[in-house]
């Protein structure tokens, strides 16, 4: 009952904005079902610390604690993005760039594609999760495009015909494990045969040269939504183009829902390969990605972009803490998706503030920002803090304890080259971020909207607190991790 | 039905999807892509049909339905639609000419059999064995994606990609369970016109749909 009601709170809200004409309570309602959604998944998170697994549709939902967290990441997230959601619609509808049915649809996908996330998490069939990504792309694609310029035509193009061959890839992975899993299953006929613990059970008895071609086809497939190299020249087209809330949910989420998908494959190919293989497969892609970021980071202009590459830079982070596979990597890739999510929501949606009241997201042109709007821009200086990785944000923890994971497995090398990738983005990240906050002329301060301030304030804090504190976490975390971890 | 007539069936109609990939590659009229796709969904609906009645499975003649509808019709006429806006649309100037696609493709094949070795060896029957040429769909899909320019030839590359993909599905284990199917050919119709709304837009924003000179974004 709990896991259909997560899937559906978001989804009947969605039905709602979709029947009723736009105005802000309809936005306020968003922002309540997402808030329903992130407390339901508390509820989940307290059960699954006591070792309780929820199931739900005739078995078709399953939550462990993995589950359970990643709803909690999406309640976050989504709830951040909904109260920013109505700051953009009304500002766009004000500026007679929207009427008011676009809105509505606008709210629609936006709940529909929570959903989809939500029944990527909680499927038991790892089918159904690949046909849940799948529908994320398309929840997606008119949402990326909901500014309608050229440009936001190009990058939606751009998203939906890559994603949907990676995601294709992906689908050709699934069927191979499927392949393999039946030749030992003992009811080869049902469709059970692809649920995650009839896989994870029988996961030592599958076709080790099967499991190969199909777990590197995954991890080039779902690799493309999570933004890894190489598959992921979509990103940064589509999280600049889309509006901030919408970016803020993809990057925040969308790409570690994906990422999800990875881990409960590497689990399986684990016990039928052994750590090694995967391990190679994620440090190559990871590696790639730290080097796309890392390169491309410096010569960005909109801070949009600037944040898209780093979005990449922090899923090839997430890939080598995989990669590692400890228990203690795990928990913190883990912590890191929390953290990244917040991290970078706030970052996205403080950017979306900024387009709106400077009218461009390019940073030569929103100088001082810090003399002229104390408030936003404090928010976005202590977002890049967060997202650089210095304490007392989440992400410090999270990739120190990564790299301690990888240094306990002999992958010290790649943890050494990640860091200089990520010294070299700090630079640029710092040169950028200082024109932005401190350079040109100050100018008479003035006020920014309590709308905007207390979520974005509210979702650093969480992220310092998480960084400071392992209550009330830690428990979930490892709990989570060794559902992956054999 | 005899079981070798049977099979023969199965042969042809995994023969007739790899052969329609080498002709999208080689034909450049939109319109003959088109009809490659219909063809194509036709023979894989085929395929599923026949397997349904050899091993009496009723979900699967559901998929076989499903497949021929969605498949066979819906996404050709959806593309159609786009074409018909935009009469005389040749595929101009593929980044690789016909004859190096076409040796191409002769290579993607060889590497399918090469690949597949160990998926046949698993299970060795004669419809695993017919795997590589799902797999080589795949492939030449993946090649037409990324060498040709024009809105139409990208999507035509993406579901030939998906055709491979359903291909060694049902080759190799009579399709997958029944809801996970249905929701893939559900995703794979969305996407089709999800696809097919952006061309219209840009075909009426830009007067064309030539992807070439869409080069806003860029690093």
């Amino acid at each position: 009952m709990l896991l259909l009601a997560i899937v559906c709170v978001p989804l009947a809200a969605g039905a709602l904005a979709g029947a009723l004409p736009w105005r802000r309570a309809v936005g306020w309602a968003m922002a309540l079902a997402n808030a329903t959604v992130l407390g339901l998944g508390v509820v989940l998170a307290v059960q699954a610390d006591h070792h309780r697994v929820a199931g739900g549709l005739d078995g078709a939902l399953r939550a462990d604690a993995l589950s359970a967290f990643m709803v909690v990441v999406i309640g976050t997230i989504s709830l951040l993005a909904s109260i920013q959601s109505i700051r953009y619609l009304d500002a766009e509808i004000a500026r007679g760039e929207h009427r008011a049915r676009h809105a509505s649809l606008y709210s629609l996908l936006v709940q529909v594609f929570v959903a989809c996330m939500l029944a990527a998490v909680l499927a038991a069939n790892l089918g159904a999760l690949w046909v849940a990504v799948e529908a994320t792309t398309i929840a997606t694609t008119f949402l990326v495009g909901h500014r309608r310029s050229d440009k936001a035509l190009e990058a939606s193009w751009k998203y939906v015909l890559i994603c949907s061959v990676g995601i294709a890839l992906a689908f050709l992975g699934t069927v191979l494990v499927y392949f393999a899993a039946i030749h030992v299953s003992a009811h080869p006929t049902g469709a059970s045969v692809l649920d995650w613990t009839s896989l994870m059970h029988a996961s030592h008895r599958l076709d080790p040269g099967v499991v190969r071609l199909a777990m590197a086809l995954l991890v080039l497939g779902y690799g493309t939504k999570v933004g890894l190299a190489p598959m992921h020249s979509w990103l940064p087209d589509a999280h600049s183009q889309a509006p901030a809330p919408i970016s803020a949910l993809m990057s925040g989420v969308l790409l570690t829902v994906a990422f999800y998908g990875l881990l409960r494959f590497k689990a399986i190919a684990d016990g039928a390969l052994g750590p090694g293989f995967t391990r190679t497969l994620l440090v190559i892609v990871g590696l790639a990605s730290l080097l796309v970021a890392a390169s491309l980071l410096l010569t960005q202009r909109d801070m949009k972009r600037m944040l898209a590459y780093h979005s990449i830079e922090h899923m090839g982070l997430i890939a080598l803490g995989a990669a590692a596979g400890t228990t203690l990597a795990i928990a913190a890739v883990l912590l890191h998706i929390l953290g990244h999510g917040l991290a970078k929501a706030v970052l996205f949606l403080a950017s979306g503030e900024i387009l709106l009241v400077e009218g461009t997201s390019e940073i030569d042109k929103v100088p001082a920002l810090l003399a002229r709007r104390p408030l936003l821009g404090g928010i976005f200086g202590f977002g890049l803090v967060a997202l650089l990785g210095l304490p007392p944000f989440s992400l410090f923890v999270s990739e120190l304890n990564m790299i301690r994971g990888e240094l306990a497995v002999g992958l010290g090398w790649a943890a050494g080259l990640s860091l200089v990738a990520m010294a070299v983005i700090f630079a640029a990240v710092m040169a950028h971020g200082r024109h932005l906050l401190l350079g040109g002329q100050g100018a008479t301060p003035s006020a920014t909207s309590r709308l905007v301030g207390i979520p974005l304030v509210g979702g650093l804090a969480a992220c310092a607190f998480f960084g400071l504190s392992a209550w009330p976490l830690q428990p979930l975390l490892d709990g989570a991790a060794r559902v992956v971890v054999r | 039905m005899r079981p070798g007539a049977a099979l023969d069936v199965v042969e042809l109609a995994a023969g007739v999807v790899l052969a329609g990939a080498v002709l999208a590659l080689w034909r450049k009229d939109l319109r003959a892509l088109i009809s490659v796709l219909s063809l194509q969904g036709a023979s894989l609906a085929t395929l599923a049909a026949v397997l349904a009645v050899h091993d009496g499975d009723v979900g699967l003649g559901v998929v076989a339905g499903v497949v021929l509808v969605a498949k066979g019709l819906v996404i050709p006429g959806l593309l159609a639609r786009v074409v018909r806006a935009d009469p005389g649309s040749r595929e101009t100037a593929p980044l690789v000419n016909v004859p190096a696609s076409l040796v191409t493709a002769a290579i993607l094949v060889v590497v399918s059999y090469l690949v597949a070795g160990r998926l046949t060896a698993l299970f060795p029957n004669a419809l695993t064995r017919l795997a590589p040429l799902g797999l080589a769909t795949v492939l030449v899909g993946f090649f037409v994606l990324v060498t040709r320019r024009k809105a139409v030839s990208q999507i035509v590359g993406l579901l030939l990609v998906d055709n491979g993909v359903a291909l060694v599905a049902f080759l190799l284990t009579a399709g997958v369970p029944l809801l996970v199917e249905l929701g893939a050919s559900l995703d794979v119709l969305l996407v089709v016109v999800v696809l097919q709304v952006l061309a219209t837009t840009m075909r009426a924003r830009f007067g064309h749909i030539d992807l070439d000179q869409l080069r806003e974004l860029h690093d």
